[in-house]
């Protein structure tokens, strides 16, 4: 049986109709049409459709939508503001923390994460910090830069 | 990756979720972290899933009567920064902090993990060496389950049809006392192929109290009892250690076999007690 939620996404209102076991990145990309977060592994493992719930970073493949009722949502889409990148994306563009893209939505949403619950992180931390996120181009080295990059700028 | 079609409930309060559960093919939806990757593996396709997420006041942490009190739906990121579990459980604060990634750590829950009782949790070892109780309740019982008596085999716990787990309750850990948990996290999964939680207190020099968690080496964490002992009597942490798992059924897969769980169980052993000695006073 279908049941209706209704959520903020990047600061919109939403309502829908949806199965209970819809999963929220398949509410997200093929409901509300935002394909940002992308699908990887779907088990909860690469991090590429991590989104931030109520200000923290979750998997939204290991979600369902009905859990979202009511809850505000932020995806990579809800960064930029007035056509201006976030300061995270700003530094992945500047540092080119990434080589084919595609686990760069989900890297930055984890570091959104990270440098909120640690505004300066060293080396070290920030692996840790993005441990729940895979690189297949295994370009680690330029997404730690980016962050550090980041976590200057705002620090700045 | 799509789970069975299943119906959905969220109660409001706890007595609503107990009457649900009372009856049917049901199951619990606490952080999900387990649950939902089995609902889309199809290895669990419950009739109705029960939503704890909207009760109010299920995952509060309070200090009352020389116990931290965690509620069930306590995250894991909570229970890792929480001021009172670092001040008064520093071991299950750390414990926490090895859970999978910070975003797991986000959703997963205490209870959901425990109540789930994957053999290579990390809780099950913090719990075992802080002798934790854990209080489950039904629509018709209200009962109290040390953590010695909870975890019984793989995926497999005391909690009788109907009952959920309500909250974990902790000695609050004296501050002469040393603590340490050391893990092998499997490469991919994070989860634990060993781990070991120690609890140690220390008086003239000498152990007067030890309390050893075994998670990941056999199908249920257990108390090294009689490496406890022998710290007690007074042996050395490495004789005391080469004992851990002695007697235990030991798991097996492509990773790690029996055989090197339960030396690596001993390795860890022997390293967290090195923690633990260097932080009692």
């Amino acid at each position: 049986m279908k049941r209706k939620i209704s959520l903020r996404i990047n600061g919109k209102p939403y309502t829908d109709e949806v199965e209970p076991r819809l999963l929220l990145i398949h509410y997200l990309r093929e409901v509300a049409g935002l394909t940002g977060p992308h699908i990887g592994c779907e088990t909860s493992i690469c991090g590429a459709c991590t989104v931030m719930l109520q200000g923290r970073a979750v998997k939204s493949c290991t979600m369902f939508a009905v859990q979202a009722d009511g809850r505000e949502i932020v995806t990579i889409e809800g960064l930029a503001a007035n056509g201006a990148l976030d300061p995270v994306q700003q530094a992945f563009w500047n540092e080119h923390g990434l080589q084919c893209g595609f686990c760069t939505p989900g890297m930055i949403m984890a570091t959104k994460q990270l440098l909120q619950d640690n505004p300066s992180p060293t080396d070290l931390e920030i692996r840790h910090g993005l441990e729940g996120n895979l690189c297949r181009c295994t370009g680690y080295q330029h997404i730690v830069n980016a962050v550090k990059a980041a976590a200057g700028k705002a620090g700045a | 990756m799509i789970p069975q079609a299943f119906d959905y409930s969220a109660p409001q309060s706890l007595e609503e979720a107990l009457g649900l559960l009372a009856s049917g093919d049901r199951k619990i939806l606490a952080g999900g972290m387990s649950l939902i990757p089995m609902m889309k593996l199809r290895l669990a396709a419950p009739a109705e899933v029960v939503d704890l997420g909207r009760i109010a006041g299920l995952d509060g942490i309070t200090e009352a009567g020389g116990f931290v009190h965690i509620g069930a739906m306590a995250t894991h990121h909570t229970v890792e920064t929480s001021p009172a579990v670092r001040a008064s459980c520093p071991l299950l604060a750390e414990t926490a902090s090895h859970i999978g990634d910070v975003q797991v750590r986000n959703m997963g829950t205490l209870g959901g993990s425990i109540a789930h009782a994957d053999p290579a949790a990390d809780y099950p070892a913090a719990l075992l060496a802080l002798e934790a109780e854990i209080r489950v309740v039904s629509a018709h019982s209200d009962r109290t389950v040390n953590a010695a008596d909870f975890f019984l085999d793989a995926f497999t716990t005391a909690l009788e049809p109907g009952e959920i787990v309500l909250e974990v309750r902790l000695p609050v850990e004296q501050s002469s006392e040393g603590y340490g948990y050391e893990k092998v996290a499997h490469p991919a999964s994070g989860f634990a192929v060993v781990g070991v939680a120690v609890r140690i207190t220390r008086e003239h020099g000498r152990i007067i109290m030890a309390r050893i968690g075994v998670t990941g080496m056999g199908p249920h964490a257990f108390r090294a009892r009689a490496a406890e002992r022998l710290l007690e009597e007074g042996a050395a942490p490495e004789r005391a250690a080469a004992v851990v798992g002695e007697g235990e059924e030991a798991n097996s897969d492509l990773y790690a076999s029996a055989d090197y769980r339960r030396h690596l169980a001993r390795i860890h052993a022997r390293r967290a007690l090195a923690v633990a000695l260097s932080r009692a006073s």
